[in-house]
């Protein structure tokens, strides 16, 4: 293995489809026109020298080291900002370049340290490399002039530093932060020889906007801007290339290795889901996997008051075998089940749901998207016939009109997020229906057109308002329906939104917004072009989450912006490979690829693989397991990879139902809260650490590739297959790879996946089978996979959760961008400088109200519960609404969420929670309590001697 | 039928009397079938019935529908009139 070295072309691919010829350097090159000469060369491997261009950024033209000889033309133009022209004769290397060039070099160099045997970018410097190319010798001017080689050092990023005296000002950096980030985080202060990078208004990089994506750091041509691990570790000597664990994006990285050491992440220009950039996330917070609170050994315990007593694999296993047994023979056949991970891989999670229908022989198999997604797997397969988006992300490069709804990009999918704001900055409109004023409804250089920020738990009365304008305004794309839609159920749509109680006027006492702007945005989304939709869990995680998505997918439909680039209905999933475990069968009604579990010819052909009977009776959801469980029905669980009792609502029936059971079985990377109340606990592995599969928010498979071994001894997967294998069901699989194999023989969307397809072409999105053998980028081309579309009426139902005087304020909670989920990763990271816990956001009016201060400990109360937290006072929320995360296990945000639910899915409403807030002294009772029962659970018993 | 939503064939009131941590299983099983019945009232009567009933056969595991089918045998106090109806043509699982 070497490094993977990604070649730079200097600037960036032309779309044109019209071709150029020209001649560098005597060789006949055909490019698209409007490429740069400079890419045009190292299309044929001629690589002219430079230092401010990158393919990452648009030419900038500022070094002056890149220039070329034209016949015929006067001058030296740079390549990087000249374009190809039809028959122009060009040199790269003349004497007169040569001479400029050196000339250019012996500038640079002579206010540059010269520390390169100790400097954290030796043998990995753009500078030093063209000190080499141009064949710098010596530097005439000498070093004792005014320089900057004495400025100092910000270190305040916990993850790089940035070393001013060793920056030549090329701006790419300030240009990443534009072009890709997308933040505008940093400029050149300063003129002439003053001129320097500077992060915000010559503050430090932790003070200032930054947001730590590492833009900068990877546009960097010298160590000005470098990982704190390269000065720590040195350069790495070989890469890995696998996808991100974090997020539904799906950023593809180089794992960056020396030995079995990890050095950085660096984002891979070549993966399609980030086209080379990253977040804080991705590209920084990875040490968690070598955290001291990782568990490394299996334990058990027969009681959780006890404390946790290491033992052998051996034991382990077979104790939870023995115990499910015994459960089953006890109670029955459905009283144990389990949950897959969408942190973990394809293979793993589809391994998970086959122990639970083989092994146990039920379907009491569930997973996270039970408490996200579920609704949009629901509504979609409903109005559209497949549970998934629609789109690939390059697709926003063709949209003209975006909807956001229910969704923070910048913060929950930030890699898109930029992709997005790129689009936004070219000049496309943005709709954002949000309470809350989200980043992107006001960011550098972009501006939300329309916020429409509705009370919490109106979605469907907000998508049928915008309905109810485009059909009355004539503005629904009739040609479009009547070709690909079911028209009787659009006429009964049609005139079901037309009636005026679903007018923008009538809705506004449910959502309380304005409706000139709801009729204004509606028009922009039916007559703007092409116009997408983008959604997050501020759709699905509410009593009527499927009724929205149906609402959004009708709303496309009649507007004809499904079937075709830059339009229709994106889903930004949650967690990484929440796509992939619903995709695996993960729910208990269905098998993998969405087949209910009833259809006898399809339980056949599984039973013919497996190899044993399935059960044709769906199984429990999260939800009704606790309730199954605190009813004395279910007793034993394997959860693998999920914190459930943090992130699932209503903590005090989630402990509840978790207390009931004489088995649970956690397998994860660290004692999480779910683990205070597990009698075995089985330690899983990073993705660093084994192979295997994720698939991203738009469908797109990947690999995930090994780096180190397994710390704990074992891949996730092998353990599955111990347990199975102890509880009399056998599995045989040497490699993730045997185990896509079956996968693409049992599901028709994945016929045509195998390792050896993702290894020749990087990623492919499903379906790919016989009729689309290189994946699907963008579905419903020409019809709908149902046949023709089909509207449904999205009635609106308040919700019943419902404000009053003791609880006035609705809280809606949500995630932030340097935590990920429950935080058990990104906690253990250094990301907790920008987010050392959770804290409550609310209005000044409503703090001001209180008696409330910034900062102040507050009690925050539902029906359901209370904690504390600190207060943030913020114009972000709207009078009335307050919001908070749940990334942090001591404030135990759900302590304070309810049980209602998604009326289709039983995905948790968690978006609308009727609260009070008073000021406060000190944690709550349960906070209290809760702390004392994790420091007690935690307790791991001395080895014997 | 009226299509105001004040007037909507759901009864979620019975459940949401016992809001939070305090329902029992059987409140939360008739406010899911009331929640599941609200969404398809919105299609003429017999459809609305049918949508309901194959939502909770297709959805529900068996333990869950034995429960409701007792609710329904001790009169199905709380299910609003949709899920009734619906309920009481969906024969109980043969095994729980």
């Amino acid at each position: 293995m070497s490094l993977v070295h990604e070649i730079d072309y200097g600037t960036p691919v032309s779309k044109s489809e019209k071709l150029v010829t020209l001649t560098i350097d005597g060789m006949k090159v055909q490019v698209p026109e409007g490429t740069s000469i400079m890419r045009a060369a190292m299309e044929v491997g001629n690589q002219i020298p430079k230092l401010c261009a990158t393919d990452m950024l648009d030419a900038f033209g500022s070094c002056r080291l890149c220039l070329v000889e034209i016949e015929g033309r006067n001058g030296t133009p740079a390549s990087c900002t000249t374009p190809v022209a039809d028959g122009i004769v060009v040199k790269t290397q003349t004497e007169r370049l040569k001479q400029i060039r050196k000339g250019v070099m012996e500038l640079y160099i002579s206010d540059h340290p010269l520390d390169c045997l100790t400097c954290s970018a030796n043998g990995d410097c753009e500078l030093q490399d063209m000190a080499g190319v141009v064949g710098l010798r010596e530097v005439r001017y000498g070093y004792e002039g005014e320089n900057h080689t004495k400025l100092g050092k910000d270190e305040s990023n916990p993850y790089f530093t940035y070393e001013q005296s060793k920056c030549i000002v090329c701006n790419r950096c300030v240009r990443a932060c534009e072009e890709v980030q997308g933040t505008f985080a940093l400029t050149i202060s300063g003129r002439g020889f003053g001129s320097r990078v500077s992060p915000g208004m010559n503050e430090t990089f932790l003070s200032s906007e930054c947001v730590s994506c590492g833009a900068c750091v990877q546009a960097c041509p010298t160590a000005t801007l470098n990982e704190k691990a390269m000065f720590e570790i040195g350069t790495p000597e070989h890469s890995v290339v696998t996808t991100c664990a974090y997020c539904g994006v799906g950023c593809t990285f180089k794992a960056e290795m020396r030995g079995d050491e990890l050095v950085r992440m660096v984002p891979y220009k070549d993966g399609k889901a980030n086209r080379g950039h990253s977040c804080v996330k991705g590209r920084f917070a990875y040490g968690y996997a070598s955290h001291k609170e990782r568990i490394l050994k299996p334990m058990i315990r027969a009681s959780i008051q006890e404390p946790w007593r290491e033992v052998s694999w051996d034991e382990a296993i077979g104790y939870a075998a023995s115990e499910f047994k015994r459960i089953q023979a006890k109670y029955g056949r459905r009283s144990v089940g389990g949950i897959t991970s969408s942190r973990c891989t394809n293979e793993e999670t589809y391994l998970v749901q086959k122990l639970i229908r083989g092994a146990f022989g039920n379907n009491n198999v569930d997973t996270c998207a039970r408490v996200c997604h579920s609704p949009t797997g629901y509504g979609l397969s409903q109005t559209y016939g497949t549970s998934a988006g629609t789109q690939d992300f390059d697709s926003i490069e063709e949209t003209d009109v975006v909807l956001v709804i229910g969704a923070n990009p910048t913060d929950g999918h930030p890699v898109f997020g930029s992709r997005m704001k790129k689009r936004l900055r070219q000049g496309a409109k943005l709709i954002i229906i949000d309470p809350r004023k989200i980043d992107l409804v006001r960011t550098p250089h972009v501006q939300a057109d329309y916020h429409l920020p509705l009370r919490p738990g109106t979605n469907v009365a907000m998508v049928t308002a915008l309905a109810h304008v485009i059909v009355t305004e004539g503005l629904v794309n009739e040609q479009f329906v009547r070709e690909r839609c079911e028209w009787d159920e659009f006429q009964e749509w049609a005139a079901f939104v037309a009636d005026e109680r679903h007018s923008p006027e009538a809705v506004e006492k449910y959502t309380g917004v304005d409706p000139a702007q709801v009729r204004a945005a509606a028009r922009l989304y039916a007559t703007g072009g092409n116009a997408a939709i983008y959604y997050g869990l501020g759709v699905t995680e509410h009593s009527q989450g499927s009724t929205t998505v149906i609402a959004i997918a009708n709303l496309a439909m009649a507007t004809g912006n499904v079937g075709r680039n830059g339009v229709g209905v994106n889903p930004l999933r949650g967690q990484n490979n929440v796509q992939g475990s619903c995709d695996m069968g993960s729910f208990p009604h269905e098998l993998s690829g969405y087949r209910h579990v009833s259809d006898d010819a399809t339980r056949a052909l599984f039973e013919s693989v497996w190899g044993v009977p399935l059960d044709d009776e769906p199984g429990l959801r999260i939800p009704n397991m606790f309730d199954a469980a605190v009813d004395g029905t279910f007793k034993g669980m394997y959860v693998q990879g999920e914190d459930i009792l943090q992130s699932d609502p209503d903590t005090r029936h989630v402990s509840a139902g978790l207390g009931a059971l004489e088995c649970l079985v956690v397998q994860d990377l660290f004692l999480n809260e779910t683990a205070n109340y597990a009698h075995v606990f089985l330690p899983g592995c990073s993705f660093l650490e084994k192979d295997g599969t994720f698939t991203n928010a738009e469908r797109r498979i990947q690999r995930v590739r090994k780096v180190m071994a397994p710390k704990n001894g074992y891949a996730d997967w092998e353990i599955t297959i111990l347990l199975s294998n102890a509880l009399g069901y056998q599995m045989d699989y040497a490699h993730p790879s045997e185990i896509m194999d079956e996968i693409a023989r049992l599901t028709p969307t994945f016929t045509g996946v195998s390792y050896k397809k993702l290894e020749d072409l990087g990623s492919v999105q499903w379906p790919c089978n016989e009729k689309a053998p290189e994946g699907t980028p963008v579905m419903h081309i020409g019809g709908f996979v149902r046949g023709k579309g089909k509207f449904m009426l999205t009635e609106y139902v308040p919700t019943d959760e419902r404000t009053g005087p003791l609880f006035p304020l609705l809280l809606t909670t949500g995630r932030i961008l340097s935590q990920y989920n429950v935080g058990a990763q990104t906690r253990r990271t250094a990301n907790v400088v920008w987010h050392g816990e959770d804290v409550l956001e609310l209005h000044p009016h409503d703090a001001e109200n209180r008696g409330i201060r910034d900062g102040d400990f507050v009690k925050l109360e539902s029906r359901a519960g209370s904690t504390t937290l600190k207060a943030r006072i913020s114009d972000r929320m709207s009078p009335g609404v307050v919001y908070t995360t749940f990334h942090h296990p001591l404030t135990q945000a759900n302590v304070v969420t309810t049980d209602f639910s998604d009326w289709a899915t039983n995905c948790p409403e968690y978006k609308v929670t009727a609260v009070q807030v008073a000021p406060s002294n000190g944690p709550s009772q349960w906070q209290e309590e809760y702390e004392k029962l994790s420091r007690e659970s935690r307790r791991i018993a001395e080895a014997a001697e | 039928m009226s299509h105001s939503p004040h007037h909507h064939d759901h009864s979620h009131g019975a459940a949401h009397s016992q809001s939070g941590s305090h329902k029992t299983t059987d409140d939360r099983l008739v406010y899911m079938a009331n929640q599941i019945a609200t969404f398809f009232s919105t299609q003429p009567h017999a459809e609305a019935v049918d949508g309901t009933r194959q939502h909770i056969r297709k959805f529900w595991d068996p333990r869950m529908r034995t429960r409701i089918a007792a609710i329904v045998e001790h009169g199905g106090t709380g299910l609003s009139p949709i899920a009734k109806e619906a309920l009481e043509g969906l024969s109980r699982p043969a095994v729980s």
